[in-house]
């Protein structure tokens, strides 16, 4: 009788998107950067190296995004100069860099993630706080 | 044939819970229900105009006074004095005195109606996630609230992250709730009613640049205006010069109150910019070497141009709360118990993770905290700069 309880359950368990958050590391101040720290809820469902390298990427692309450059400064000076009217022809680097994150997310979903039953969310739809695994796979049935 | 089922139930799955809104799955949805922009439910406390591209605060009667204030005064200075000026000394001073008011005014408006860099709320899942979180580490002896702070050492200096109960997150740092806005607010510097908005990350450049350009034109103003009255006493007489030209007389009262406060203000925040400093965190003395020999400001950059150029020339961040993006059908959440009963699981082998691991965060005890549920708002900003520090357990 247990067995079936927790073969009901475990139907119900089935249909849930359980999900993961990967919190923000304040360690170096307000940039944003995640956690590489690797959920335990992951360990039999993907690599740890593999999930570190994705975590890492993210966060060398946010600081790509919010780094102070030459770059950035020149941006800067002549959005001020322009009353930041060139806005409205051109992107900021930090939108750039966004797109380019948004890619890898997607790429990174197609070739890693999805064929595991995993999702990765952009963090930027959860307002830069988390990254989400969506973790949707049949939990394995012990007959 | 397991494998084969959940196979192509993954790729169904896929396309379903794919959370980017061109999805073919959804649009067949969405083409019934009449569309519904995020910021016409918004939960904060803030106005939105042009269909969620401008954003303010609740009470914008002080922000339409500056307006007027700086129309009015501008407007007779090129209306009364310009005209005497630009044919007695040079036609250059209305040009200038144009370039600044324009500077002005775009500044004014970019800082009132931009996002000043507010975060968005917890959605349920994440909140549900964090209060197990919080549980489990406290071992929920459920009476009193768990206490809700988080420690994390920034540049070798411990700073506190204080949950909030409104948002349901874990405050990043620099971050505050404005009381007025009813929203967290990145880099939160204070509330401005003069403009009307709160004064954040994404809008601390221009607030600035607002204070600064307003300084000059004051300045601007106030001098040209007395020059006026002058050159034409020589030529009439002083009385006949006031007669003539009544409207200097604003021009300069209000000029002359104006004066001093607003470059005060610019200075006080050139001090702020230069240290790498928010208003709120230079009120409660967050950083001043008074708490402590060893308390030093961990954000500031050490030197001086850095932190005027990171401050004023930095990159832009995006919005973190799309405004003008559609409500979607969100992807199935399933109610709170069954995911609980999923986590708990991962939760508990998560607290032992958490013990073992000497981490730096650590969520601490401290006995602030009255309310017996989670809807207690936090108090007023100045208020909690009087909160005592905790005792540390």
């Amino acid at each position: 009788m247990a067995e079936t309880h927790s073969l009901q359950d475990m139907r119900q368990q089935a249909a849930i998107a359980a999900k993961v958050f990967i919190q923000r590391d304040y360690t170096n101040g307000t940039i944003c950067q995640f956690q590489t720290k690797f959920p335990s809820e992951l360990e039999t469902r993907i690599d740890k190296q593999q999930f570190e390298e994705t975590v890492r990427t993210l966060n060398n692309l946010y600081a790509e995004a919010e780094k102070l450059g030459s770059q950035s400064y020149i941006e800067g000076c002549l959005a001020c100069l322009t009353a930041y009217t060139v806005f409205l022809c051109m992107e900021t680097h930090y939108e750039k860099v966004l797109k380019k994150i948004a890619k890898y997310i997607q790429e990174q979903n197609d070739k890693i993630y999805a064929p595991r039953g995993l999702l990765l969310t952009d963090p930027i739809e959860r307002g830069l706080r988390v990254a989400v695994e969506f973790d949707r796979q049949i939990t394995v049935q012990s007959f | 044939m397991h494998l084969g089922v959940s196979e192509s139930m993954r790729e169904c799955e896929y396309s379903q819970i794919s959370t980017r809104s061109s999805t073919p799955m959804e649009t067949p949805y969405k083409k019934r229900t009449p569309k519904k922009r995020k910021w016409e439910s918004f939960p904060g406390r803030n106005k939105f105009y042009c269909d969620g591209r401008i954003m303010m605060a609740k009470q914008t009667g002080v922000f339409y006074l500056t307006l007027v204030l700086i129309l009015v005064t501008c407007g007779l200075f090129f209306t009364f004095d310009c005209p005497f000026l630009a044919q007695t000394l040079t036609p250059v001073i209305p040009v200038i005195g144009g370039v600044l008011f324009m500077f002005v005014l775009g500044t004014l408006l970019r800082t009132s109606f931009s996002d000043p860099g507010v975060l968005p709320r917890a959605t349920p899942d994440e909140a549900a996630d964090l209060e197990r979180q919080i549980d489990v580490a406290n071992g929920s002896t459920g009476y009193r609230p768990p206490p809700r702070t988080k420690e994390v050492v920034i540049n070798g200096q411990t700073v506190k992250l204080k949950y909030c109960f409104t948002c349901k997150i874990f405050r990043p740092p620099r971050a505050s709730h404005c009381s007025l806005c009813d929203n967290c607010v990145e880099r939160f510097d204070h509330h401005c009613p003069w403009v009307g908005n709160c004064v954040g990350r994404r809008n601390y450049r221009f607030f600035y640049m607002f204070i600064l350009s307003l300084s000059f034109l004051t300045i601007f103003i106030f001098a040209f205006v007395i020059t006026h009255i002058i050159l034409r006493s020589h030529q009439t007489g002083f009385l006949n010069a006031l007669k003539d030209s009544p409207a200097s007389v604003l021009e300069v009262v209000v000029c002359f109150f104006s004066v001093w406060s607003i470059v005060g203000l610019s200075g006080f925040h050139t001090y702020l910019i230069s240290s790498n400093q928010t208003t709120n965190e230079d009120i409660k003395g967050s950083w001043s070497s008074k708490r402590g020999k060893d308390n030093y400001n961990p954000y500031s950059y050490g030197n001086i141009f850095t932190n005027c150029c990171a401050a004023l020339c930095g990159p832009l961040p995006p919005s973190l709360i799309d405004r003008r993006g559609f409500i979607q059908s969100d992807t199935p959440q399933l109610a709170p118990p069954t995911n609980g009963i999923t986590m708990y699981g991962a939760t508990q082998s998560q607290q032992s993770h958490m013990v073992s691991e000497s981490e730096t965060e650590s969520v601490t005890k401290t006995s602030a905290f009255r309310a017996p549920n989670s809807f207690y708002r936090p108090p007023p900003l100045l208020s909690s700069s009087s909160k005592a520090p905790s005792p540390s357990s």
